[in-house]
């Protein structure tokens, strides 16, 4: 066990935990933030990717013990004052999604790409977007969600 | 995933010190993690090596490129001095597996898991590399014994990697469309003296394509490894792919290597 101090989502947290607790599960049971999703065991499926000092990373894989000091963005935090982010704006408009499991790290992945890449073409949107499955949307709604966006951030 | 102790170390020594047969080292996690959440590997202890300083970042000289061992993929792909002397490698890096495993994996943690179907041990074999670690220095041909094997000992921490830099590389794989792991990747380098020509995905571990460099020395070109005949006999037969189907991608990758070159 361990004192973790770390700033979720603007807000500075400071939580016992055991040195073996994953990112993801920190989040969900001891946050309860639940936007982020767990979908497999494989560090395969992106449903829990999140970003780490800016960059996107898959909070399973990670362990919280690993992000002392640091300052951790979730899906519940890229909204502000009730406005949604023009990602999920674009998500909502051109049917990014389905069931939604898949959205939060879809969501949180093509954040990031756009932080390197202001103006991706679909060949890069669908490259970047390798590491999030998604079995409902056939990731169309999803590319043009990503397209739209980057023109309106 | 069985309890264990974190402990981050902020040197060689002190990472040295605190292992032992029951602990391992923690790099960027991305293949450490999932093998412990499956149960397939536990440890008393994870040494945390990201905070030591001094084996992250990339250096250039005329002759080499040495990368430290908890340098991303991503800092690999996007390094502008890496872009410029051997672009094949920035190739490599940016093909690994997705954004967010580039932006946690570490050159270090790929090299000492070797896994047969990883993309940096070829680029090892291929740019004739030394492999900097804790006690020695190990040229890579030496250094990948066998399938998730290598010549690293227990608290052994590889410090860096350092790549000649060739005249001439590419490197081309062929990868699982659901990982990115190769199925079969080429890795082809030419030196001054030499051509050296690394196959990774397609065996037990990486290995020299013989062959390959025999033809490629005496005439660097894509029709020269028309003429090469790869046996299938010492490779992998799998649900992705049979053995003749692999030797005939190796070919098929290796004149892709080339033409990149
Ligand atoms: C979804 C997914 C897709 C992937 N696709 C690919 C791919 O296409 N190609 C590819 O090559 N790889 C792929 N990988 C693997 C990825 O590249 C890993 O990052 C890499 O193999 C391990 O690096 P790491 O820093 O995460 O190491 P860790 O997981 O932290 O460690 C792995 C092992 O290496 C040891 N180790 C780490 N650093 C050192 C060191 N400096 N000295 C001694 N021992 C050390 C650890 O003790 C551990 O045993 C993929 C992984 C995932 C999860
Ligand atoms: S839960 Fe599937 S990648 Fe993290
Ligand atoms: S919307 Fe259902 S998995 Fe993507």
């Amino acid at each position: 066990m361990a004192v973790i101090k770390i700033k979720v989502n603007g807000k500075e947290i400071s939580r016992e935990v055991s040195d073996s607790t994953l990112l993801s599960d920190f989040i969900r049971d001891n946050l309860l933030l639940t936007g982020t999703h767990i979908g497999c065991d494989t560090s395969q499926c992106g449903a829990c990717v999140v970003h780490l000092n800016g960059k996107s990373v898959k909070s399973c894989t990670t362990l919280v013990a690993d992000c002392n000091g640091d300052e951790i963005t979730t899906i519940e935090g890229l909204s502000k004052n009730g406005k949604l982010h023009p990602m999920q704006e674009s998500f909502k408009k051109h049917h990014g999604l389905q069931c939604g499991f898949c959205t939060p790290g879809m969501v949180m992945s093509a954040v990031d790409l756009l932080q390197k890449n202001k103006n991706p073409s679909e060949q890069e949107i669908r490259d970047w977007l390798e590491g999030n499955i998604c079995r409902c949307t056939g990731y169309q709604g999803i590319v043009a969600a990503v397209k739209d966006a980057a023109s309106k951030m | 995933m069985k309890n264990f102790n974190f402990k981050s170390a902020t040197s060689t020594k002190e990472a040295t010190k605190l292992s032992s047969v029951k602990t391992t080292f923690l790099a960027g996690g991305m293949t450490l993690i999932p093998a412990m959440k499956l149960r397939l590997a536990a440890y008393s202890d994870l040494i945390n090596i990201k905070k030591i300083k001094g084996i992250s970042g990339i250096k250039v000289s005329s002759k080499s490129i040495r990368i430290g061992a908890t340098t991303t993929h991503a800092e690999v792909a996007a390094s502008k001095e890496v872009g410029k002397s051997i672009p094949s490698l920035a190739v490599l890096a940016e093909g690994i597996g997705d954004p967010q495993v580039r932006n946690r994996g570490t050159i270090g943690g790929s090299i000492a898991n070797n896994d047969p179907a990883a993309d940096y041990p070829s680029a090892c074999l291929a740019l004739n590399a030394i492999i900097h670690t804790s006690k020695r220095k190990i040229a890579a041909d030496k250094f990948f014994k066998g399938m998730f094997e290598t010549d690293l000992k227990k608290g052994e921490l590889i410090e860096s990697i350092e790549f000649q830099v060739p005249e001439k590389s590419g490197y081309a794989k062929f990868p699982n469309p659901a990982s990115r792991y190769a199925i079969v990747g080429v890795y082809i380098a030419k030196f001054k003296n030499e051509v050296r020509a690394a196959i990774t995905g397609a065996g037990n571990y990486v290995f020299r394509s013989n062959e390959l460099e025999k033809a490629l020395s005496a005439n660097f070109s894509t029709s020269a490894i028309d003429k090469v005949n790869i046996s299938s006999k010492e490779l992998n037969s799998d649900i992705h792919a049979s053995a003749e189907y692999r030797a005939h991608i190796i070919k098929v990758m290796a004149k892709k290597a080339l033409s990149f070159s």
